[in-house]
Order: structure tokens, then sequence, then C-alpha cells
């Protein structure tokens, strides 16, 4: 196991790790948008406007760097429900965030069938969220097999919290993983805490990325609030993996500004002195610093900034809520391809991916199939 | 036109499918250089070699896990677990992420993976390789599960499952891999999925069977038509979706209905298609829907005189077709 060295200790932000200025101010802006969103997202829910929020508050630096490292739209991921900054790295817009919190009808991630935070958007390879944790670990091994068969040259991103590292089903996952050296990358956004219970009564090892070891891959560990950090841990883990190389367990040390979600309270399991230091932990003023201190992020800019996300969000938002809700005859769809809308060849069904907008990500040509066949995924 | 058994039925569909369509993939736990413990993967992994028949890992959540994620990224897993009883560990894969894949996307994703396994009793199996477990999937809607009787169906049907588009839960009754033999055609075919077949025509009883069960169900039926009894058996082949035209044409035709399955009494399969009996063709009956089932015990004893006891026959159920044709 690794611990990754900190941004600070080198100079010349980013250009050492490959990224440019234009890069981090666009890293930076999600990360913004990342955490507007989540606060108007809590401002609903205590309005009474959406019945309930999970937050991804204190994990958008280390969200946002590792998913940079990633080809959109030609990559996996395989997110959890606090990967707001990862979707929206990977190409989903504040309004497509936006819907799944009003559970609209054309919420590109499940048409307003789950809960919020379970994102999911095919047009973009963002795999649907479920609730039982862990499960998706095996999902992202699986996606990994097909691109290792099919000779895509895509690598499988999949994200957790160290609660659900405990799980079976991750063992299972990665120890497949190692046998066959799949293009699989695990990313633990270790918070602390599984709901109320510390990591160190979840876990019997601090960092849990010392189980790598078990599973023959590399375990790393990076300061989740050092976004450049985070990108250069995956940069190195996606290079490794398009070589054939195999996964890489990456473990993020990030924190949970917020209740686990908007039903529970943690000042009962969390003193005030220790939410007050977590506030030093918080990724967006660490990288905003770093940014004024490289000279990248000029008050100009950050003014700039600041003025488009508020009327990003301000649209978003307004945008979502307007939009209709599912019908409900529409609750018998789609439980398997003939449950059809009906109409002329079900031409009723507009699954997902038609809002419009956009976030500057990393790029990516699509490489060519592979040997075994084209993709099959409407 | 062919004589084969049930097994080579199975692996001729495997076969065909995967020569058919280079993305369908066979994974599952001693399915590769050995051929499975029943055999039912003989010789795919000298044809189709180690990426497209995959040996794994004893976790068989692993199996269905990943199946699952291939299939959203351009295969078509046929996953084999190797007995039925072998696949809790999987349920949650199975019932929380394939089943609703598509419905929590609103078709977004979608889940194109067969798993097969081997089930049921009457081979000293005892509990943890006799079990029928096709009642907790038939519940959970985004499934498909199929139970074919003969060497045909089994081929037809598995090549449907392959090339459907959703999850299908494919139940193969071990004791008929090699007692069960049957004509299968050379030429290509597939049998629809939901889709009902009258395995014996008759018109006073109506039984309703799947598996091994249509077996001793035929045999029963042979048995009361010495005594002038005339028994129709219905094999249902998918037991979700049900093909409710033809067990309801059936049981409006003759007015009783007895239902078998191997599975536990309580809450079984056979319990859902006697509610559904009552409740649509209540004014054709002439009788209680009756159940021959096995009993509420946890799982089928290894000892053989307990192994009888537990397992439907066909005098059981020919004893229950005189008790219901005396209404």
């Amino acid at each position: 196991m690794a611990v990754t060295e900190g941004t600070s200790r080198i100079g010349d932000l980013g250009r050492w790790a490959g990224l440019s200025e234009a890069d981090l101010l666009a890293m930076y802006r999600i990360v913004l948008l990342a955490r507007a969103l989540d606060e108007r997202m809590w401002i609903l829910n205590r309005a009474g406007r959406i019945p309930f929020v999970i937050s991804g508050q204190g994990h958008e630096g280390a969200q946002v760097g590792v998913t940079w490292a990633l080809q959109r739209g030609h990559d996996w991921i395989a997110p959890f429900y606090r990967s707001i900054a990862t979707c929206l790295t990977f190409g989903m817009t504040a309004r497509e965030i936006m819907l799944a919190q009003f559970a609209k009808a054309n919420d590109p991630s499940s048409g307003g069938r789950q809960m919020p935070g379970h994102y999911g958007h095919p047009a973009h390879n963002i795999l649907s969220v479920s609730s039982p944790v862990g499960t998706q670990i095996l999902h992202a091994a699986g996606i990994a097999l097909a691109a290792k068969l099919r000779r895509t040259g895509q690598v499988a991103m999949t994200f957790m919290g160290e609660g659900a590292s405990n799980q079976g089903d991750v063992h299972e996952a990665l120890n497949f993983v190692g046998i066959h050296k799949l293009p699989m990358i695990l990313v633990v956004e270790n918070n602390g805490y599984a709901i109320s219970v510390p990591a160190s009564r979840e876990c019997a090892v601090e960092d849990v990325a010392v189980r790598a070891a078990g599973y023959n891959m590399p375990g790393v560990v990076v300061d989740g609030t050092d976004v450049v950090a985070c990108y250069r841990v995956a940069r190195e883990a996606v290079d490794r993996a398009r070589r054939g190389e195999g996964g890489t367990f990456i473990e993020a040390k990030v924190t949970r500004l917020t209740a686990h979600s908007s039903d529970d309270q943690q000042t009962k399991y969390r003193s005030p002195e220790e939410l007050e230091a977590q506030r030093a932990r918080d990724p967006l003023p660490i990288f905003r610093r770093q940014l004024v201190e490289a000279g990248i992020l000029t008050p100009e800019i950050e003014e700039r900034l600041a003025a488009e996300i508020r009327a990003e969000v301000d649209d978003a938002t307004a945008y979502a809520e307007a939009q209709p809700d599912p019908t409900p005859e529409s609750g018998a769809w789609w439980v398997t391809a003939e449950d059809v809308p009906p109409g002329p060849a079900g031409s009723g069904a507009a699954p997902s991916g038609a809002v419009s907008g956009g976030v500057s990500s990393a790029s990516g040509a699509v490489a060519s199939g592979g040997a075994l066949g084209a993709v099959g995924q409407s | 036109m062919a004589v084969k058994t049930f097994i080579e039925a199975i692996r001729e569909a495997l076969a065909e499918e995967m020569r058919r369509d280079e993305t369908v993939i066979v994974l599952g736990e001693d399915v590769g250089r050995k051929g499975g413990v029943f055999l039912a993967t003989d010789g795919l992994w000298a044809e189709f070699g180690d990426d497209r028949v995959i040996d794994t890992p004893l976790t068989e959540s692993m199996i269905v896990g990943a199946s699952i994620g291939a299939s959203v990224n351009g295969l078509r897993p046929v996953a084999e677990i190797q007995f039925a009883d072998f696949i809790h560990p999987a349920f949650n894969q199975i019932v929380s992420e394939a089943a609703r894949m598509r419905y929590r996307s609103n078709n977004g994703f979608h889940v194109p993976i067969v798993i097969r396994a081997p089930y049921g009793g009457g081979v000293h199996g005892a509990l943890y390789h006799s079990q029928s477990v096709e009642a907790f999937f038939c519940h959970v809607p985004g499934l498909k599960v199929v139970v074919p009787s003969t060497p045909y169906d089994a081929k037809g049907l598995l090549k449907a499952a392959i090339r459907d588009e959703d999850p299908v839960l494919f139940f193969e009754h071990k004791k008929m891999y090699r007692s069960v033999r049957g004509e299968v055609p050379d030429e290509e075919y597939t049998i629809p999925l939901g889709r009902a077949s009258v395995a014996h025509p008759g018109n006073q009883i109506t039984v309703v069977a799947y598996g091994l069960m249509v077996h001793y169900a035929l045999d029963a039926a042979d048995r009361v038509a010495e005594e002038g009894i005339s028994v129709e058996v219905v094999d249902l082949r998918t037991l979700r979706p049900l093909d409710r035209e033809t067990l309801l044409g059936s049981v409006r035709k003759t007015g009783k209905c007895l239902v078998v399955y191997e599975d536990n009494r309580f809450g079984g399969y056979g319990a859902e298609v006697a509610a559904i009996v009552a409740d649509e063709a209540f004014d054709y009956l002439d009788g209680p829907v009756m159940r021959v089932a096995g009993p509420d015990v946890p799982a089928v004893p290894y000892n053989h005189v307990l192994e009888d006891w537990f397992m439907p026959n066909p005098e059981k159920i020919a004893a229950a077709v005189r008790t219901l044709a005396a209404y």
C-alpha cells in the first residue's frame, strides 16, 4: 500500500500531473457546482419541496479528482449515492441532478422512480445506483470483464464508502478483478462514518486500502481534500488498467460535512468539536486556496464563476421543479422489455438523456469495438 | 430428428448460441475444463476457450453480479449456479439488481442474462442438493422463470432465454438430465417464453405441473385412465410470465384442477396457480383446487425412506386425482 505524496509539497500546481490551468479551473467549477447544488437540495428539503436529500458535501474534491482521469463517453462508472460531483464530472448536468431531486418524469436517472442520489445515465455510461451498498463493485467488475473480452480499452471505475467495504460482494469482486487483471478501479471515499458508526467500529484496519494486498493489486491512500493528488493516483490507475495490468484500490480520506441524510441528526453521535475540526477538511476552500496561490484563480474568475453557478443552480431548480411528474399508469412500464407504454410501437417511451446543458470534463475519443461484437445497450 | 437426453439438449443450445452470437459467454463453478459437475457445459471450453467459458471462484454473488455488469457492457452471460441450493448468496444480486435494473433506470439499462441452475430432489441429494427454489424468484417482477420438462423444450426455451432482453432463471431438474430422452429437431428453432403446452389431452381433470412433475403427472394420468378418469396435463414450461390462457382454458374445460409441485407446499408456486384458478375460473369449478406438493419440512432428507416420503410421485398424484374425481 502506498500513501500518495500531497500536492502542497510540489510546486507548480497541476502541471506535473499533466493538468492545464483550464483543466484545473474546470475541475474547480465542478466542485463549486456540486457544492452549490447540494446546498440547494438541503434548502429545498427543509422548505418541504423535496422529501429527501443524501449529500456529497466533503467528498467533491476526491470525486472530481479521480473521475477526471477517465475518458468521458468511453469509460464506465458505477457510482454510489454520494456521487454528485462524480456524475457531474462524467457528463450529467445540474438540471439532470435536480430532476432526480424532484423525481420528475424526465429524470434521466430513473424517471422519478428512485430516491434522490440514485443517479444513472445510459448515454454517459453511468450505471444506475441501487441502495444495497457494495453491489455495484461486482457490476463494475463485470463491465471490466466485458471491456477486456471485447477489447474495447474501457476502464470501469466504481465508488463506495468505507462502510460498504465490509460487504462480501466487495471481496468477491476484488478477488475476481485480481485473478483476471480486469481494468477496474475501486475508489473508497472514506469519510469515517457508516451513518453513525465510526470507522473504528466498522473496519479492523485504519486504511482499508491495505486489503488490496489480498487481491494482488495496488492499494493507494490519498488525501481526498487534495484534488490534484486524487487525479494523479487515478491517472496512474487508469494507465495501469489500460495497459492490461489490472485493478487498483484507491482510498480517498474525506470528510462528511453533513448528516448522513436529511433524515439523520449527526450531532447525536459527533461532538461539536469534531464537527468544527472537520470543517478544516473541506476540500472546497483547500482547492480554492491552492488555485489562488498558484495564480490560476483570480478575483475576476472567481466572481464570474460564482455568478455562473448561482445562475446554473437557479435554472436547474426552476427547470426541474416545473417538469411534469410521471403519470400513474407509467408505474407499470418497463418491468421487462414487454411492458411498453401504449401507442404505436411504444412510441411514448423516451427513457432518458434528453436534457441539455453541460460541464467541461475529461475528454475522450472512443476506442474501436473489440473482438466480441458491438455494445448491446439502448 | 434425433433422440437426445435432456442434458444433451441443454449443451447443444449453449453451443449453438455461442456459435451464433460471439457476445454469449458462459461462467460458473467448474464449467470450464471439467464441463460442469453434470457436464452441461462439456466441450464448450475446448471450442470457445478461456475468454468465453470462465471458471469462477466459489462466489455465487459474483457470478451473477459480474454477469449483470458484463451484460450492460455488451455481453450476454449465461451464468451457471452449480446447484439451485447454492443460489441464495446471489439472491440480492438477482432480486435487488438484475430484476430491477430496467425498472429503476426507467428503461435506461437492462440485463440480458440467463442464470441456469440444476434443481430438484429424488437423487439422494439431501437438504443442500435437492431444493426447488422457483417460488422465491417467481415472486419477483422483472424476472422470468423457466422450468422445462423435455429435451425439445429445454433446447428451444434455453435459446429463447439467451436471446431475451431481460434476466431469465432457467431451472433444470437434475434427475432428468440423463433419464429423460426425447426427439430434438436438427434444424434451428426456439420456443417463446411464456407459453404452456398441453402434454396430455383429457377432459375431466386438469393436472398442472412443470419440470420433473410433468413426467410424474403423465404417469399418473396413464394409471387413472385405466379407471376411466380422463386427465389433461398442462406443462407450464415458463412459470413467469405464466400462460394464463392455456391454464384457464384447460380448467374451464375440465372443471377440476390439481396443481403438482415438488417445492414445499406452503407458499409454493402452485399456491399462486391455485389462487388464479380460483379467481378467474370459479364459475367453472366442480371441486376444490387441490395440490400435491412437498411437505413443509426445511428440505429433502437424505435417507431413501425419508426422501420417498418427501417427494411427490405418480402414486401420490394418482391418489389426489381419484379424490378430486370423486367430487
